[in-house]
């Protein structure tokens, strides 16, 4: 039998340490949804979602309750809507998103991811009207979530998706203005986007995956917290082990909710996702695990190795952990959800250039990130850029998801709300990027030998 | 089904057999049980069998949460299963 210390070990996680599944994904298929006429195709996409995941909120409660580990989020993605776009007669693709929301209500998810665009080496039809309906979409809508595939490490970067999604940006922070540019909280632009990520914004359900799935992201900043506070002044040899050994014990739970879930809806299990994603509690940090390493805060040099370290160790504890591991697995930075995160910009040692490094060796990118409303769209597809060529050369998954706040500057905070936290509103480089922008054309997929 | 109890709170007279005439109460079964007073406080961890029990899991828990917080206790029960996975490889 378990003993009484290992009992109370895991109840203490759970309580004190803010443990938990922070998202059951179901992953849906719409590919049989196509219609020339988009009411049709529309009806189908909500009934289809209303049908798959009806059990879906309820399942994930029940096993909360038998289990006694909070799933903090019920959540569904979906096929790239531009596929289901590129067969519609109709030029405008807000019915879809708002179909989505119809049927993320009905079923009783927060979010519903998938209303995306994959155009890493040029644009379809469906794309082209997909991305022009984004901030119309997200402005109407209140549960979905989008994102745009701009650059794989085997296509390249698309610059003319690059100079797009910076303008998109833009229009959907102004029609967003009265709650700080909200939309863009839930629009990511990726590099490598990966096809079974469970989390949002950037949750889509890829071609390659089945009718219909079940992915598990699982959480735990706070518990691998608490395990390095307790190690103060040991070698690095030591932090590495104690992550990987608590890692291993989170993502133990992650499997098994995932395999009760998946047996519980009959819906194949996917992967579980070993991602540390911190939220705004206290003790929830992904920096204070940085600042637990001997930082005085996180943004000091030395904060890229002690991340490097910290998303590797979490990878090796995980892997063994499960049976399938896939999506983004790794340490999430987003700023606004991280209270240390927000404290550092605050004071003044993170800045969005230290973050950009960090992205190079963490699992995301520059995440929740809020600029001021003036910045220029050109500025914003420029770091689009820059973070799309760390995760081409890298062949690793990048992202930006970035608000460029209307109305207002450094010093200022945007308020999200929930999840999603607050963000302090940090300065960019100023100098002007846009003829470097308007260029547009292919940045060429990288050589994959003579690696220096 | 099996899953573990856990009681929580100030000692004095007469925590355990209040738990466990709420367990018998919905035909739930003991297993074993071991106890730890560390100073003034309890520590009880019990192994039950919920197979026979009148109640949805949920409603157990709920009960036990209910009932023990009116007595100023931390009464939790979680499927064994869980602590298994994070213990045992």
């Amino acid at each position: 039998m378990i003993n009484t210390g290992e009992i109370l070990q895991t109840i203490e996680m759970i309580d004190q340490q803010h443990l938990d599944i922070r998202t059951i994904t179901m992953g849906i298929s719409l590919l049989d949804c196509v219609h020339p006429d988009i009411d049709v195709s529309c009806g189908k996409i909500y009934d289809k979602i209303s049908r798959l995941a009806e059990n879906l909120v309820r399942t994930g409660e029940d096993i909360e309750s038998e289990f006694g580990i909070p799933i903090v989020n019920k959540r569904i993605s979906v096929t790239p809507i531009s596929l289901i776009a590129g067969s519609c007669e109709s030029e405008d693709c807000v019915p879809f998103a708002q179909a989505m929301d119809r049927a993320a209500k009905n079923v009783g998810v927060n979010f519903i991811g998938g209303f995306s665009a994959l155009v890493q080496k040029g644009f379809t039809v469906g794309d082209r009207k997909l991305i022009a309906s984004i901030p119309r979409a997200l402005a109407q809508t209140e549960r979905v979530c989008s994102s745009v595939n701009v650059a794989t490490t085997r296509a390249g970067i698309n610059m003319d998706a690059v100079a797009t999604m910076g303008r998109t940006i833009k229009e959907a922070a102004e029609l967003t203005a009265d709650s700080g540019g909200m939309a863009c909280a839930k629009l990511v632009v990726f590099a490598n986007a990966v096809e079974d990520n469970p989390f949002m914004a950037g949750a889509f359900h890829g071609e390659g995956e089945p009718e219909c799935v079940i992915n598990v992201g699982v959480s735990g900043p706070g518990v691998v917290h608490h395990a390095i506070s307790a190690l103060k002044g040991q070698p690095f040899d030591i932090i590495a082990e104690t992550i990987k050994r608590t890692a291993f014990r989170v993502t133990r739970m992650g499997q098994l909710v995932a395999q009760e879930a998946s047996r519980r809806l009959n819906v194949p299990f996917g992967i579980v996702d070993l991602s540390l994603a911190p939220t705004p509690a206290v003790g929830d940090s992904v920096a204070a695990i940085l600042e637990d390493m001997g930082l005085s805060s996180v943004g000091a040099h030395g904060t890229t190795a002690a991340l490097a370290l910290l998303n590797d160790a979490v990878k090796k504890g995980g892997v063994m952990a499960s049976s399938r591991v896939g999506g983004l697995s790794g340490a999430f930075i987003p700023v606004s959800e991280d209270a240390g995160m927000i404290a550092a910009v605050r004071r003044g040692a993170l800045s969005i250039d230290k973050l950009e490094a960090m992205t190079c060796v963490c699992s995301v990118g520059l995440d929740m990130i809020a600029v001021p409303g003036d910045t220029p769209a050109e500025t914003i597809s420029a770091i689009i850029a820059d973070e799309a060529a760390i995760g081409v050369i890298n062949s690793k998954t990048t992202a930006v998801r970035i608000i460029p706040a209307p109305g207002k500057t450094v010093g200022d905070t945007v308020e999200f709300g929930g999840l999603l936290g607050s963000a302090p509103v940090m300065p960019v480089n100023t100098n002007d990027s846009s003829l470097f922008v308007a260029r547009g054309g292919q940045i060429p997929a990288p050589l994959h030998s003579l690696k220096n | 089904m099996r899953a573990i109890v856990t009681v929580i709170g100030k000692d004095r007279v007469g925590i355990i057999a209040g738990v466990c005439s709420i367990l018998s109460e919905f035909h739930v079964n003991i297993l074993d049980i071991s106890q730890t007073v560390l100073q003034e406080y309890l520590t009880m961890v019990m192994l039950v069998d919920i197979s026979a029990c009148t109640l949805r899991f949920g409603d157990l828990a709920n009960t036990l949460k209910e009932r023990g917080e009116a007595e100023e206790l931390s009464i939790r029960i979680q499927r064994e299963d869980i602590f298994e996975a994070m213990h045992r490889i």
